[in-house]
């Protein structure tokens, strides 16, 4: 069985990294992390809608980091990494492995877009 | 030497680049009788490396060691700050690369060579390769009145220096006096340059914390393949230029993708520092003009 790992954030300007918990039931998003992609890799949410991101691995450990959201976590194989977010803004913003996986780690990236 | 003497061989030598003076160590040298010098830096040589970015990355590197050979004035030592070799995900080939650039690097006519890994070399297998090859990622030693310390944020792939490394520095830290010259040697830089682009160390405050102190500090790196100079507080971080191709200025796209050709070779190059009362840097391009 996979091992999980939850996080609850709410995101957007100042309260970038504030954790609330989650009370009611959210829509849930997967990610798949794999050398060099996310799948998929734009990811688009409604602002103010809570949203949990279900962050898998396919191979190695990964990283996922969204430094304008204030977001870091790692990603393991065998273990769902949880993370409940609530917009607050809209916007694009980038996400991107930060641990080394090789020839086109430079690469791996995708793009969280919130929408009104 | 002179920094006027300076410019004017490296003139008459046909290398002069860019020169960027700072000041380097404002409250002066500790010791008024540390002698003058100047030493090498080469970054990010990338051997292995194979693509449209660079179709000569098999001969650029051997351009430089000639260029750098040819300094009307030998350098002291010289400094590879980092992704000595293009990353693999197999062993051998990493290992082959390594021998390799060394045979390569070994026409330096200065012998005086240290070296420190990028996470080309290092993260994959937490620099177990490059121990066998060039020995200890990170450690110190001084030249004429200054102490150099090479940091390694690149072992970890996460990109951290690690509680180990940050105790190991407040030790050897606290054996310097505040007005002593300091040189730091790291790959990634140790602030936040573009996170977005994770051009930073994740742990790299706290070294500048340790630092922040000491009243003469600059900081060497490299990582983000182009010349680049910050101040974080009173310490002074120079980035250098790569041997295998120039990337975008910080945060200036949504990727960070090399930059097209240039047969040229316009945006890679070595680097001469000199040392005195201030730091001198002057950019040397791949060959000749």
């Amino acid at each position: 069985m996979k091992r999980r790992v939850f996080a609850a954030l709410l995101i957007g300007g100042a309260a970038a990294g504030a954790v609330r918990l989650a009370a009611q039931p959210q829509d849930e998003v997967g990610i798949a992390a794999s050398r060099f992609e996310f799948t998929p890799d734009t990811v688009k949410v409604k602002v103010g809608q809570p949203v949990t991101l279900v962050l898998t691995s396919l191979d190695r450990i990964h990283g996922f980091k969204m430094p304008q959201l204030g977001i870091r976590t790692e990603i393991i194989p065998d273990q769902e990494t949880r993370l409940t977010i609530t917009p607050d803004k809209t916007g694009t913003f980038t996400f991107f492995c930060d641990v080394f996986c090789g020839d086109g780690h430079e690469e791996m990236a995708g793009t969280l877009i919130v929408e009104a | 030497m002179q920094q006027s003497d300076r410019r004017q061989f490296l003139k008459l030598a046909g290398l002069a680049g860019v020169t960027f003076t700072a000041g380097l160590f404002p409250k002066g040298p500790a010791d008024a009788q540390a002698a003058d010098f100047h030493f090498v830096q080469i970054s990010d040589t990338h051997w292995g490396y194979k693509g449209p970015a660079n179709p000569d990355a098999e001969h650029t590197l051997e351009k430089a060691i000639v260029t750098v050979n040819g300094l009307a004035t030998r350098p002291d030592f010289i400094v590879f700050t980092g992704d000595l070799t293009h990353t693999t995900e197999d062993g051998a080939t990493r290992r082959a690369r390594m021998k390799r650039f060394k045979e390569i690097v070994s026409a330096l006519a200065v012998k005086d060579v240290r070296f420190m890994p990028g996470e080309h070399d290092a993260s994959l297998d937490k620099g177990e390769a490059y121990k066998e090859f060039f020995g200890a990622t990170h450690y110190t030693f001084d030249h004429k009145g200054v102490h150099f310390i090479a940091l390694d944020n690149v072992s970890d792939p996460a990109a951290k220096l690690g509680d180990e490394q940050l105790a190991w520095l407040a030790a050897d830290l606290k054996q310097r006096k505040r007005d002593d010259r300091i040189v730091v040697l790291t790959h990634r830089p140790l602030f936040d340059l573009a996170p977005q682009w994770d051009w930073t160390t994740a742990d790299g405050g706290k070294a500048i914390d340790l630092l922040m102190p000491y009243q003469n500090v600059v900081v060497f790196y490299g990582h983000i393949h182009q010349e680049h100079h910050q101040m974080t507080g009173h310490i002074a971080h120079h980035a250098a230029k790569s041997l295998i191709f120039p990337l975008p200025a910080p945060g200036s796209q949504p990727k960070r993708v090399p930059l097209p050709y240039d047969a040229s070779m316009k945006g890679l190059g070595t680097r001469d520092v000199a040392m005195s009362s201030k730091v001198s840097i002057t950019e040397l391009p791949v060959t000749k003009a």
